[in-house]
């Protein structure tokens, strides 16, 4: 068998980028634990901003997965990945399930790949 | 028979997070299946899983990797995904105070989303708790899931044919976690501003369409807030 579990390429790029993010996220982690005591809490002007981190960032991890803009806006919307996407997008809304919403959306994607365009 | 006192507290971590695994497992063979994506072997994969240990930034900086953006984009991009658990260190960090530094050091290293929300409320609701063992208790169980889950991920990634475009299960996750994020005004236009920046920002050189998007939605979040409209 080859392919991922046989691959002993080299890849100093990844191991860079995995140390480094490790590193720094571990930083973070320890960081008011370490230092409780000496710094009482977050200051209101970072603690703010953080708020907005978690849905700021998600849906810039989410809308381009879905979304292409094309040269027409019906070429932009008929697209099977924003019709999975938006279903899949109301099962996460009403059961908040993380495996529901993922068996919704790749349910809908292989209903098109497999059935509609087949 | 009881057990005596200190394994019953680690007992009611890990009992408390097993419901939560429904979510994390399928998360965890996600974050696998995009290491094969990107070009990584099982190596990287479990080593990513165990360095950096938090999975919304691991599957970002996976798909930056998969698309040769410059590093300083890729740790860049994952750092500012992880800048929320500076929101948990400092809310946990009272509940950690009287225990030694190389304890409250290895602690740290466990901190994630799931194992915060948990032990904070716990810590709140029952007092008699021994906080570090409750805390491992349900850290280490998302810690162990977490691995197996990858390792299962890339032999399931290697596997399955691109044609049924598994990759497409990491938006899917991120949706699942967006929905719930969205909880009030200022947050909802956190969200559309950052998705919507995101999509216009695709074609920005570097791979920084998700840094920019992901900024201007937290801009915009804050302006909605200070001008409470």
């Amino acid at each position: 068998m080859t392919g991922a579990l046989g691959s002993v390429v080299a890849s100093p790029r990844a191991w860079v980028a995995i140390v480094a993010i490790g590193a720094l996220t571990y930083g973070i982690r320890l960081s008011f634990i370490h230092l409780f005591g000496r710094i009482d809490g977050v200051p209101t002007r970072v603690q703010r901003p953080l708020r907005y981190v978690p849905p700021a960032v998600l849906a810039a991890l989410v809308l381009p997965k879905l979304v292409t803009l094309g040269p027409s806006v019906p070429a932009t919307l008929l697209d099977e990945r924003l019709v999975a996407g938006l279903v899949a997008g109301a099962v996460a809304w009403r059961t908040e399930d993380v495996f529901a919403t993922i068996a919704t959306g790749m349910g809908v994607l292989w209903l098109f790949r497999f059935v509609v365009f087949a | 028979m009881r057990g005596p006192a200190l394994d019953e507290d680690l007992a009611a971590g890990v009992r408390d997070v097993s419901p939560l695994m429904l979510g994390i497992v399928p998360f965890a063979l996600v974050a696998g299946i995009a290491a094969v994506d990107a070009g990584l072997g099982l190596a990287e994969a479990v080593g990513m899983s165990v360095i950096v240990f938090a999975g919304a930034s691991q599957l970002a900086a996976l798909e930056l990797l998969g698309e040769n953006a410059p590093l300083a984009v890729v740790v860049g991009t994952a750092v500012v995904i992880n800048l929320r658990m500076l929101m948990y260190s400092a809310s946990i960090a009272p509940h950690f105070a009287e225990y030694g530094r190389r304890l409250r050091a290895g602690l740290a290293y466990l901190l994630t989303d799931q194992a915060y929300a948990l032990s904070v409320a716990e810590f709140d609701e029952n007092s008699d708790r021994s906080r570090w063992r409750y805390y491992l208790g349900a850290a280490a169980s998302l810690w162990i899931v977490w691995q197996v889950g990858t390792v299962a991920g890339v032999v399931l990634g290697a596997g399955v044919p691109d044609a049924w475009g598994l990759t497409f299960a990491v938006p899917l996750v991120f949706l699942a976690l967006l929905v719930p994020a969205m909880k009030d005004r200022p947050t909802t236009v956190a969200g559309v501003a950052g998705g919507a920046v995101a999509v216009v920002a695709a074609g920005l050189p570097y791979e920084l369409g998700l840094l920019v998007g992901a900024l201007s939605g937290i801009a915009a979040g804050l302006i909605v807030e200070v001008t409470g409209s």
